[in-house]
């Protein structure tokens, strides 16, 4: 087993009555790109969630490079955070900050840096995402896409230990889909970051993750380097992959029995 | 630029907030800053002191010269006990001056008025008026005209 | 016993929220800031938009009342023969309670439930999420600059509503209705002290500033992060700062006035 940054140990989570995780166990390696994939709603975002210590689990313990995140102070949870980037699902910019303020702000926040090298690396990470034309604009001027990238520039603005991926490519045409996976993949290899991608984008993510997980119904169902994926004979694995609809991964929502009954509109 | 414009606008409205105040102490309550005049402090013994209220005025001619203190009950002697202060300039009030409770207009406040006796001797901080004069209550004057006015028939 | 049970329930839930509260706007107050200049920026920002922003409407209620206020009394007073004593109606009905309170229940409208909205939309579109994993405290970077800045302007919107106030009554009484205007001043300051009057008004208002920017707040940070949970904070925003701040009229006036 290689260097894990990130073990996540038996843990149990579950919002009200709905248990989303039950026991579970990964590890998410140093330096290297982890890419976690599952249906929409097995509790993905929850994962990064609980890895950032925004939700607590009901049992268990996350480590993150080798402390238990749950039970750190408040101040020193805010100051392992300064580690961390998260890319948010949403984008959730800072409304009434412009596109380069938004860069700026953790940087202003947490260094010591003058105004002139703030703006000058503003407009590097700006420039990394194809979007230096932008800084002037205001969140509300941005596509989805677009915001989406502004977000990605601003959680690696700090340059962290490590960066969550929440979907980056989704709402992006081609080209910069392919730009921003040359750019994960760049990050990961030349500041030796360690990146934790979620994604739908099967192909994306298998091309540039080290090592993959494979979420379904509150487990793990696979957990191993891309190429093991691949080569996986697991019908579970292989419905996921290739996306086909009938399978043992059930495409709704679960139900309980009685159901239909309550539904009325 | 934009936040310039706005440190401009608060700035304002700060200073507006502050002139109102001002405007509220100085015009509507009359508060003079250089008000504080020393004053000294004289009593006075009523049968009945009928409404008068704490800070009410008190005047010679006419003229404010100071203000009621407090108003207690003299308990041995069953009397009104009413202590004020007056203004350190006006420091030639006879001690054989007299006092009474009176009303401005019809139904206004109750005030208390000084005429001025003859002794050569002044009232200091803490001396006491003993001619006083009550206030006159509307019931206790109907019924003594009405009870004159049965006696007359 | 079940009903017991429930409203034994009711009332631990009820002070459990309040506990809250309660520790939300210590948490959100009581910290020192980490770099003061941008505290002052944001400060400042905040100061605009519950301030400034809130003067036109201060303004225009306050000369709105003022005059009507003076209309009415002027027709009471003058079958008295006391015209002149509209003055001073008009300074203590201000000072007193229309001045704090209805500047109070304009603010909680206006201001505060802007404040509920904003912050409920930062929520929702998890901008406050962001703060936190940025390591930055959202309570003290976004909550905080709001709260004082509502309990900085409140009083300060108070005092501007008394004053435009009394200056639309003396327009009305005086200029229109031809109060003899030294009578009007000199009765008004008569009557009018500046602790009973100016300064437990103004004490009014600070309450009034803490219970409704307090409610804005943290109803815009527990809101459901929803567009319909974002829309029933507002309103409860509204409702409840304006009941919180008759409810505290009645006891702050009994406590300032009833020995009169
Ligand atoms: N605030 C919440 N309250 C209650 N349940 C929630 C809440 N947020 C998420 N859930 C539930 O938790 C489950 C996991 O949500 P999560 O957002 O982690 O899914 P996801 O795997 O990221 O899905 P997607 O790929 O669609 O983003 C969902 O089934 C959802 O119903
Ligand atoms: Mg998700």
């Amino acid at each position: 087993m290689t260097d894990a940054y990130i073990e996540v140990q038996n843990v149990s989570f579950s919002r009200g009555e709905r248990l989303i995780y039950e026991n579970v166990s990964l590890t998410i390696p140093r330096g290297k790109i982890t890419a976690v994939m599952g249906p929409s709603g097995t509790g993905k975002t929850t994962l990064l969630r609980l890895i950032a210590a925004q939700l607590a689990p009901d049992s268990g313990a996350v480590l993150v490079d080798g402390q238990n995140i749950h039970s750190l102070s408040r101040s020193n949870l805010y100051k392992a955070r300064k580690k961390m980037g998260m890319l948010f699902q949403s984008g959730a910019l800072f409304s009434d900050m412009s596109v380069a303020e938004n860069i700026a702000f953790p940087m202003e926040e947490h260094t010591k840096l003058d105004a002139e090298a703030i703006s000058n690396r503003v407009l590097e990470k700006l420039y990394s995402v194809g979007l230096r034309g932008a800084a002037e604009l205001m969140p509300s001027e941005l596509s989805g896409g677009m915001a989406r990238r502004v977000a990605l520039a601003r959680a690696i603005a700090l340059d962290p230990e490590l960066v969550m991926y929440d979907e980056p490519f989704t709402g992006q045409d081609p080209i910069s889909k392919g730009v921003l996976v040359k750019l994960i993949r760049q990050l990961n290899d030349s500041a030796k970051i360690t990146s934790v991608l979620v994604s739908h984008d099967v192909e994306e993510s298998l091309s540039i993750a080290d090592h993959v997980c494979i979420l379904a119904g509150g487990r793990v169902i696979a957990e191993g380097s891309a190429e093991e994926i691949k080569a996986s004979d697991n019908a579970e694995v292989q419905q996921f992959l290739n996306g086909e609809p009938d399978g043992p991964v059930p495409f709704h929502y679960p139900e309980s029995s009685s159901v239909a009954d309550k539904v009325s509109l | 630029m934009r936040s310039k414009r706005i440190e401009l606008f608060v700035g304002a409205f700060i200073v507006v907030g502050i002139m109102a105040f001002v405007y509220l102490a100085v015009q509507v309550s009359g508060l003079a800053f250089s008000d504080k005049k020393d004053t000294y402090q004289i009593v006075a013994r009523f049968d009945d002191i009928g409404g008068l209220s704490n800070r009410a005025k008190v005047t010679i001619a006419g003229v404010n010269i100071g203000s009621v203190e407090s108003i207690t009950l003299d308990k041995d002697l069953y009397m009104g006990l009413v202590t004020m202060n007056i203004d350190s300039d006006v420091d030639n009030i006879p001690t054989d001056s007299s006092i009474a409770i009176l009303t401005s207009g019809l139904l206004g406040e109750k005030y208390l008025g000084l005429s001025i006796g003859a002794d050569d001797e002044m009232l200091t901080d803490g001396g006491e008026i003993f001619d006083t004069q009550s206030a006159l209550v509307l019931e206790t004057l109907i019924s003594q005209f009405l009870f004159k006015a049965g006696d007359s028939e | 016993m079940k009903m017991v049970a429930e409203l034994g329930a009711a009332l631990l839930n009820w002070l459990e929220s309040v506990g809250r509260a309660g520790i939300f706007l210590i948490q959100s107050v009581f910290r020192l800031p980490v770099r003061p200049k941008e505290s002052l920026n944001l400060l400042v920002k905040q100061l605009y938009s519950v301030g400034v922003l809130s003067l036109v409407i201060v303004v225009v209620s306050g000369a709105f009342i003022g005059m009507v206020l003076a209309l009415q009394g002027y027709s009471i007073l003058a079958k008295f023969g006391s015209e002149e004593a509209v003055g001073q109606l008009l300074a203590l009905a201000l000072l007193r309670e229309l001045g704090p309170v209805v500047t109070a229940l304009l603010f909680a409208g206006r201001a505060g439930s802007s404040l509920t909205a904003e912050i409920g939309l930062m929520k929702a579109t998890e901008q406050l999420s962001s703060f936190e994993m940025m390591g930055v405290d959202p309570l003290r970077r976004v909550i905080a600059p709001r709260f004082i800045a509502g309990v900085i302007c409140l009083p300060l919107l108070s005092l501007i509503f008394s004053a435009t106030g009394i200056i639309g009554g003396l327009i009305v009484s005086v200029n229109w209705l031809g109060v003899h205007d030294g009578a009007f001043w000199s009765l008004m300051q008569q009557s009018v002290y500046f602790d009973t009057d100016i300064l437990n008004g103004f004490i009014k208002a600070v309450f009034f500033s803490v219970a409704v920017t307090w409610i804005a707040v943290y109803q815009g940070y527990e809101c459901v992060p929803t567009s319909e949970g974002i829309g029933k904070a507002t309103t409860r925003t509204v409702v409840l700062g304006s009941l919180a701040i008759l409810a505290l009229d009645f006891v702050l006036t009994a406590a300032m006035f009833g020995d009169f």
